[in-house]
């Protein structure tokens, strides 16, 4: 990542992962990546990023006791069984 | 993506104004699960997440009677949230930093140093519980700025706009703080799946 245009690109990467970048600079950057291995790592590197806390996003549960502890302080201990 | 668990019928926010008891009991088990998660995530530690969970609930039961309904049900809590773990990290760590300047630590990072392709790692070991502890952490060492930013558009779900709603920032701040953020776990977690690749030897320094 040391040319200037590997660097200029850096910033629109997190908008390109994202189908939001500017349809000509979609191009510059896809024709880039095309040339330079190292920026097409980072780029499926930062995509695999994402993906992987996505993935793992619904594996954080919270825990019975705590929804309990929540139920008790919010005086609603009749509803707890109900859901 | 994340989407809260939806109870089966629409919660009325009628009802919810008028202060119904088992409406409000909906409302909370339709959404206690994802403002835990966003509390848990944003501050690493259970019982701050505990606090903030119950806070945030409180806080909606006594303001409900000012919710308008122009933003959705699940962005107002999230803002609630939102600010209640942001004030207790202010509290815990930099009592007068404010989370509107982005502070110099913010962009510290962001350049690609590890540049191994790690994405043919098996499912098995990036999902290993060992990585997804490394990932809570690398999520942590983010400032609370970024790591708002991150949880609530990537781990959450929400657009542009909604995040850009909850943390009373610009559309463009929101980008900028995103992509930081971004970067920032990628090389985080490049440094960390890089030793995990079996027959290559991290590059550092990125030459090409």
């Amino acid at each position: 990542m040391e040319r200037e245009s590997c660097q200029r690109l850096l910033e629109s990467l997190s908008e390109y992962i994202d189908g939001a970048l500017r349809e000509d600079l979609c191009q510059e950057l896809e024709k880039h990546m095309k040339e330079c291995e190292n920026c097409r790592i980072v780029v499926d590197t930062l995509r695999k990023t994402i993906y992987l806390y996505q993935v793992n996003a619904p594996l954080t549960e919270m825990p019975s006791s705590v929804r309990r502890r929540l139920y008790h302080r919010l005086e609603l201990d009749e509803f707890l069984d109900d859901a | 993506m994340n989407k809260p668990h939806t109870p089966s019928s629409e919660i009325s926010l009628e009802l919810l104004r008028k202060r119904d008891r088992a409406e409000f009991a909906r409302l909370v088990e339709a959404y206690s699960g994802m403002v835990y998660r966003l509390a848990i995530k944003l501050l690493a530690d259970a019982q701050d997440a505990e606090d903030v969970l119950q806070e945030t609930f409180i806080k909606a039961y006594h303001h409900l009677p000012e919710f308008d309904g122009r933003a959705q049900v699940s962005t107002w809590l999230y803002r609630i949230a939102t600010n209640e773990a942001l004030m207790l990290l202010r509290r815990r760590k930099h009592p007068v930093l404010s989370i509107d300047e982005p502070s110099e630590e913010d962009t510290q990072g962001t350049q690609p140093v590890h540049i191994v392709d790690w994405c043919c790692l098996p499912e098995d070991e990036l999902m290993s519980s060992e990585a997804r502890a490394y990932l809570d952490q690398a999520v942590a060492q983010l400032t609370p700025n970024l790591r708002a930013v991150f949880l609530l558009r990537d781990v959450e779900g929400l657009s542009t706009r909604q995040t850009a709603e909850v943390l009373k920032l610009s559309e463009t701040a929101v980008k900028t703080r995103l992509s930081r953020a971004r970067l920032q776990l990628r090389e985080a977690l490049s440094a960390y799946y890089a030793e995990r690749m079996p027959d290559r030897l991290p590059r550092e320094e990125g030459a090409a």
